[in-house]
């Protein structure tokens, strides 16, 4: 299958709808083409991902262990703790929802194993959506597989008009794309068509523009750790209007030029340089001088 | 456009917490560790700006010293690698510097073991790297394809029989980077191929005239 070409969400949407297939169907094709593998690895490459993101999830939600900092580690127990004694306001999934996206990227930040999607900032995002959705509905590994290279083909898209790095164009790029790549997946995962799940990406990126890239200290922990679940959200959000049919008024290509536009205006001290917001708040700067004197 | 695959941004598996700093670190390591040809002996890292100030928060060194001990980027043992059987037979130390002529998130590496050679490379972003510099001479490996690096004698025709002996054995070139100190001095060339080169392409160029030093660089894993 000729699927070389496609750098727009336009031309994904054109391809998918010209041959009835899904928007994993015509990336997993894409990648065996432009990587040279057969299908199958592509999808074993993507077991071994979702794979190692369960491990992360599980064994950080076993510890409690900080960060070399300091600054971080023992939220997602506090999660637990409360949620084992009173349920989360909005439900099991929604508990596992926040839990899982915590205790992955508190995982990150204390050494552990996980899987950059797209990035180590924003590595729990993408899991912790599909694997808390996957469980709520008991649906099997392969169709994860599907969801998570949907996210992928998502995040790929993106990628080709904004470089997914916050000192590039803040976190919008990060956790921002993390949150659109999920919002898109777990549509997917629930049989949203692909202009659904088209749908749920602008809608996600829509309400990340303009997110910075302010992290304390220089390190990926305040705010990101605890970013990740707010994401999370963003993106279970985003599936929930798309699955229902509302519909983004801008585009999603054009959402993702808006992204890049405003990345590029966002001053460079907002982009990973810690210049400037959280980073150079009081607490923040005090922080630094105990870190590093 | 530059196209990307879906692998590009869901991976690597690696350890936390951050690609650039962390994984990029580990990668660095790892070429430097394959264009020298051997874990070396003694190692001194000289980090700068970024990589110098952040480092320690992010294990940078920790990643450094594993790349360079040949750990993969989702080796375990990187998080307590300075305490690890793994790097009982190793000298290193670490030099921290800020030089903004230099990128945010670089290093070098001075190797030793009996032989010197001192690597600089770059942490591009999303664990990407770029080595810079080998003992002075500009370069440009990424670790993404399997290189072959030549210093030689700046005389016409070096290029066209290297990459004729390339070609005998129908490989593509990816690309051709070649700097030289003055004309008619000593150059280098690193030819990044599609596929992979057999020793006696290898053999053929080191017996080459006014060849004077060749290294075949594997490329990382993904």
């Amino acid at each position: 299958m000729e699927t070389k070409g496609i750098n727009t969400f336009e031309q994904l949407l054109e391809t998918c709808n010209a041959r009835g297939k899904r928007v994993w169907q015509i990336a997993q094709a894409y990648e065996s083409e432009w990587c040279e593998v057969p299908v199958n690895k592509v999808r074993k490459c993507a077991m071994e991902s979702l794979k190692a993101m369960k491990e992360a999830i599980q064994t950080g939600l076993n510890s409690t262990e900080l960060s070399m900092s300091g600054m971080c580690g023992n939220d997602c127990s506090k999660l637990q703790k409360r949620f084992a004694e009173r349920p989360a306001l909005f439900g099991k999934t929604f508990e596992k929802i926040l839990t899982y996206a915590l205790a992955t990227s508190e995982e990150n930040i204390r050494m552990g194993k996980i899987v950059a999607c797209p990035t180590a900032g924003s590595c729990g995002i993408v899991p912790s959506v599909i694997i808390a959705v996957a469980e709520a509905f008991d649906i099997s590994e392969e169709r994860q597989v599907n969801a998570l290279i949907t996210a992928g083909e998502i995040g790929r898209i993106i990628s080709a008009k904004v470089s997914l790095a916050g000192a590039v164009a803040g976190c919008q790029a990060e956790c921002g794309a993390a949150a659109a790549m999920a919002a898109g997946a777990a549509t997917q995962l629930l049989g949203g068509p692909p202009k659904q799940v088209l749908n749920a990406v602008a809608l996600a990126l829509k309400n990340i523009l303009g997110l910075t890239c302010d992290p304390v200290c220089g390190l990926v922990e305040v705010p990101c750790v605890k970013r990740n679940p707010f994401m999370a959200v963003i993106a279970v959000t985003a599936c929930e209007l798309a699955l229902s049919g509302v519909e983004s008024k801008i585009p999603v290509d054009e959402v993702v030029d808006a992204m890049d536009q405003t990345g590029q205006l966002m001053s460079p001290a907002l982009k990973e340089s810690s210049l400037g917001g959280l980073a150079r708040t009081k607490t923040a700067l005090e922080l630094q001088k105990r870190l590093f004197s | 456009m530059k196209q990307t695959c879906i692998f590009d941004i869901i991976s690597p598996i690696m350890i936390g917490p951050s690609s650039s700093h962390t994984a990029g670190a580990v990668r660095l390591g790892l070429l430097a560790k394959n264009i020298y040809g051997e874990i070396p002996k003694k190692v001194t890292f000289k980090l700068y700006n970024s990589y110098a100030q952040t480092g320690k928060g992010h294990g940078t060194e920790k990643g450094l010293l594993a790349g360079v001990l040949g750990l993969a980027v989702d080796d375990r043992r990187i998080k307590n690698i300075f305490d690890d059987e793994v790097s009982k037979n190793i000298k290193y130390k670490f030099e921290y510097y800020e030089d903004f002529k230099k990128h945010p998130n670089s290093v070098d590496f001075v190797f030793e073991n009996g032989r010197t050679m001192d690597i600089y490379g770059e942490s591009v972003g999303a664990g990407e790297v770029c080595v810079r510099t080998i003992d002075g001479f500009s370069v440009k490996l990424t670790g993404k394809y399997n290189t072959l690096m030549i210093v030689y004698e700046d005389i016409p025709g070096m290029i066209s029989q290297v990459t004729a002996l390339i070609q005998a054995k129908n490989i593509n070139i990816a690309s051709l980077h070649c700097d030289r100190y003055a004309k008619g001095e000593e150059a280098s060339m690193c030819i990044c191929i599609d596929g992979d080169l057999d020793n006696d392409v290898i053999d053929a160029v080191k017996k080459m005239d006014k060849v004077y030093f060749v290294s075949y660089i594997k490329k990382l894993e993904e």
